[in-house]
């Protein structure tokens, strides 16, 4: 009852998707590139000129763990559903693991390690601050689709917020702190979660 | 590392370097994690001399290496236990580096750390005892040294923030300068422990020691781990629950990039080793397979539930609690209520697939692990390989979630190393995500039966309960059943997890196994059980006309601490006097020696559009070791809680799973979280001299509080899950 046929994701989900990444665009682009006569792709990731000549159709997030070791990128579900794996491609938050090598000709690629690159980015302030992640494995994905939210969207309010970090699951639920961790580091307010100096005994 | 909590050292230091690099490739043994960067610094730590108590090392520089023998994953073990320890240590936390414990030295040294085990929220009441303890003891050795030196007598000295003090004179010294003396000393049987009111760290929000680590994107994970010549596999197990491998035709696969190996994983499962994960799971899609469904051909969920269904009427029921007599109760002059309830099969779906990274040669293995049992993966590893125990190294690392996948099902370690051992150089595999949801230890499907009666006066004189599904014990814990029976899948409604007072009271369970693999799966039976009880006890007192609270209230005068959490769960969220729209509902669980009880703001919309605005949670943990940690662990449960609740079913047809990833095996997701209020009753020892868990407590009452609210708004009571089949559907906040 009431259940989606396997492959046929619900509207909402394809939503999500693409509001919070921009592969799926790329993705259709890079169909018609992939056509072409593309047989090297230039690309900067981290700041440093990459040549692929093979191996065009790896999806980003596997060139960056297994050829890089950028591991701090993270594999959750391999098609662009969690958002474990988001990273900064020309600035926008873009699922690595729905985006080929062949896609990215001419592209810059920003990882959670080039984010503290220069100091701690303040989300990453924030986050520590209200003391975020549980596990941690989706964390790199939500601090890189929060800080494209920010770069676009400095002060987003809750429903911005909503509409640009539902794409990123977290299964240990850290939302609500997610949400405390955008505010403070947008608008600088801390939230009633943040640590006091208060003790709990019988 | 300027903005690290703690002191930083040279591990963290030298993780630094390393993380900055790239991830590079450091020696034979690499260091791709905290875990194995504080085993090199273990050695060298043991080399001086200054392991005061097996748990306890200080170094000259006064960091103090406080060792972890549970696990990480999320809950936050690596801050919670360490201070434990550092309580009665009375070190300075800030120079505190918690480690984890290398299994097979924890097997070489007679269990020296207590239990590995990390499941049934165990960590902190399982070992608050022996870890406060040995924390005393330590300092107590620290202090004796002292006071010899100074040649006073110890009870003069007295110890804080890693420095000990002659109280008269004002000397001072540091741990640091007698802690390799102080290990030397004999340690004493018997200390005294702190009492509650003097404590300075249980009880405060001390910051978790993970933090950096996981905003930084650092190599901890298991499957960050690289290692030289590695290569990546993954796998692909039979489609059918059950079934087996009959053929593959690897010439169609070897030709392609990165290709190196396609092994056989005994007859359930097939893999593909590359250069590269991509290139293996380019392979492994592309490899022609011919699978024998076996014992899955013909299973469906339909067959599943008429075999269930049938169980609820057999007579091999095993009994787990009896009172007086239900059958009189039942018959005769007395008003019945009854009602079956269904809960689905539930995959975890940690973020971080199964993983686990092997090297394997002539008798001996290395396992890369995110496991929440290190002891049993090494255990597992030797009889998956027919080797000694002591020929195996389990790396432990942190988990990218756990939710009880990884704790006795150790399929994922297992198949690794039948892996690796095919193969002449590290592998590190990892599953899809696909494989994953379809491969899991599921939480078992259940049917439940409940029957109750009320007398001429309006009394509930009588209540049974049945349920039927698969033995979880029987495939992961034999050893925990008792004369053949699974007790444990009539969690909730036993003795000690009941508090409700009924005079004629039976609950048995009826076992029908199956090839489908069950498993354990945060609050375990109790998050089941614990929706049948408390919707039926819903359904009980809506029966009488009566408001739900107190209809619970009046079956809890001999169960005084779960009243006081119901009453303070009622309290904080002004049950009674919803705002109009909104619509309440209220559960109670007892659990792991804790008890919680939640309240739902929910509303629902003429549509079937639900939202849910608010969880009130309350949780009597005994004590509450960080209260930071604890309101994350409700946030948590009441995410995964929710997340089943509203979407959450694994089906099957033809012995085949059904769903395969996000899309149809649903998460919660941020637009539809509603806000979780955490509130603390903590009773201390009033009740039991135990602690209680936290990390599982608050799952179970969630399903029943939003179902019980469900009815509130609607007058549809939700006897099955999850609402998605109840044309319920969560509306976007």
């Amino acid at each position: 009852m009431g259940q989606a046929a396997p492959n046929d994701p619900p509207d909402q989900l394809v939503g999500w998707a693409e509001r919070g990444s921009t592969s799926l665009r790329h993705n259709r682009l890079g169909a018609r590139w992939r056509r072409s006569e593309y047989t090297m792709v230039e690309l900067t990731i981290n700041g440093e000129t990459h040549r692929v000549d093979t191996g065009l159709d790896t999806p980003l997030l596997w060139y960056l763990r297994d050829e890089l070791g950028l591991t701090g990128t993270r594999f959750g579900c391999g098609a662009g559903l969690c958002g474990c794996c988001t990273v900064h491609v020309n600035n926008e938050a873009t699922r690595s693991c729905s985006i080929t090598l062949g896609d990215l000709n001419g592209s810059s690629v920003t990882t959670i390690e080039q984010l503290s690159a220069n100091g701690l980015h303040p989300l990453q302030q924030a986050w520590i601050d209200l003391e975020v992640p549980q596990c941690g494995y989706c964390q790199s994905g939500q601090i890189m689709q929060a800080a494209a939210l920010l770069s676009e969207n400095p002060k987003p309010s809750d429903a911005d917020i909503d509409a640009a970090m539902s794409g990123n699951i977290c299964r240990c639920g850290t939302y609500p702190r997610i949400r405390a961790a955008i505010k403070l580091a947008a608008y600088g307010q801390t939230s009633p979660n943040a640590r006091a100096d208060r003790k709990v005994t019988p | 590392m300027s903005t690290t909590h703690i002191a930083p050292t040279r591990r963290a230091f030298t993780f630094g370097i390393s993380a900055a690099t790239g991830g590079i490739i450091l020696g034979l043994r690499p260091i791709p994690s905290f875990a194995d960067q504080s085993a090199d610094l273990k050695h060298e730590a043991q080399g001086s001399e200054s392991e005061i108590t097996a748990w306890v090392v200080i170094e000259p520089d006064d960091t103090t290496i406080i060792r972890v023998a549970r696990s990480e994953m999320g809950q936050g073990n690596f801050t919670t236990l360490p201070m434990l320890v550092a309580e009665e240590l009375e070190c300075d936390w800030r120079f505190v580096h918690p480690e984890y414990i290398d299994p097979g030295e924890h097997i070489a040294r007679g269990h020296a750390w207590g239990d590995m085990v990390t499941a049934a929220s165990i960590s902190i009441r399982g070992s608050q005892s022996y870890l406060r303890k040995a924390g005393a003891q330590a300092r107590h050795m620290l202090i004796e040294e002292a006071a010899e030196r100074w040649r006073v007598p110890p009870g003069e000295c007295s110890a804080r923030d890693s420095v000990v003090t002659h109280n008269a004179t004002g000397r001072t010294i540091r741990y640091g300068r007698i802690a390799e003396a102080a290990a030397r000393r004999s340690i004493p049987a018997n200390v005294p422990l702190k009492r509650a009111e003097d404590w300075r760290l249980i009880g405060r929000p001390v910051p978790r020691v993970d933090v950096n680590d996981k905003v930084l994107g650092r190599p901890i994970y298991a499957s960050d781990v690289r290692l030289p010549d590695m290569l990546y596999a993954t796998v692909s197990a039979c489609p059918a629950l059950g079934g087996r491998l009959k053929s593959f035709d690897a010439s169609k696969v070897m030709n392609m990039p990165g290709v190196r190996y396609v092994v056989p994983v005994e007859d359930t499962a097939v893999a593909v080793v590359a250069d590269s994960w991509w290139q293996a799971k380019k392979a492994c899609d592309a490899l022609p397979v011919t699978w024998d469904p076996a014992a899955g051909k013909g299973l469906s969920t339909e067959t599943l539930r008429e075999t269930f269904s049938h169980g609820l009427e057999a007579s091999d029921v095993a009994i787990g609690r009896r009172i007086g007599d239900v059958d009189k109760a039942l018959s005769g002059g007395v008003t019945i209520v009854r009602a079956d309830y269904e809960v689905p099969y539930l995959a975890h779906t940690t973020m971080e697939p199964m993983t686990c990274t092997a090297h394997v040669t002539e008798g001996h293995a290395d396992v890369w692990a995110p496991t929440q049992n290190g002891e049993g993966t090494l255990r597992n590893v030797a009889a998956a390989l027919r080797i000694d125990p002591s020929n195996v190294i389990v790396h432990k690392h942190h988990l990218g979630g756990g939710f009880g996948r990884r704790g006795l099902a150790q399929d994922w370690a297992r198949i690794a190393v039948l892996i690796a051992k095919q193969v002449d150089r590290p592998v590190k595999m990892i599953w899809t995500r696909e494989e994953d949801v379809q491969h899991d230890y599921y939480r078992p499907m259940v049917l439940a039966r409940q029957v109750a009666g009320f007398n001429a006066a309006g009394n509930l004189v009588g209540w049974r309960a049945r349920v039927c599904g698969s033995s979880i014990l029987v495939g992961l814990s034999p050893d925990r059943l008792k004369n053949g029976q699974d007790i444990e899948m009539m969690n909730a409604f036993l003795d000690e997890d009941m508090a409700y007072e009924v005079p004629n009271f039976e609950v048995g369970y009826v076992m029908r196994n199956t090839p489908v693999p069950v498993g354990f799966w945060r609050g375990v039976n109790h998050s089941q059980n614990g929706y049948f009880r408390e919707s039926f006890v819903d359904e009980l007192a809506h029966s009488r006309g009566q408001d739900p609270y107190l209809f619970r209230r009046r079956l809890l005068s001999k169960g005084p601490r779960s009243l006081a959490v119901l009453d303070e769960a009622a309290r904080r969220a002004n049950w009674g006097q919803a705002p109009k729209g909104i619509f309440q509902g209220i559960a109670l669980v007892e659990c792991y020696n804790s008890v919680t009880a939640q309240v739902v703001d929910i509303s629902v919309s003429d549509t079937g559009e639900l939202a849910v605005h608010r969880v009130v949670c309350v949780i009597d943990a005994g004590y509450i070791v960080n209260p930071n940690i604890v309101e994350a662990q409700m946030e948590g449960a009441v995410v995964y809680g929710l997340g089943a609740v509203l979407y959450g079913q694994i089906t099957l047809r033809e012995g085949q799973v059904q769903q395969s990833n996000f899309h149809d095996y649903r998460a919660l997701r941020m637009n539809e979280m509603p806000k979780v209020e955490t509130y603390f009753l903590s009773s201390g020892n009033r009740y039991t001299q135990e602690w209680g868990g936290v990390g599982e407590p608050g799952t179970p009452p969630l399903a029943p509080a939003i179902a019980n609210a469900v009815f509130a708004a609607t007058g549809k009571r939700i006897r099955s899950l999850p609402l998605a089949n109840h044309q319920i559907r969560a509306r976007p906040q």
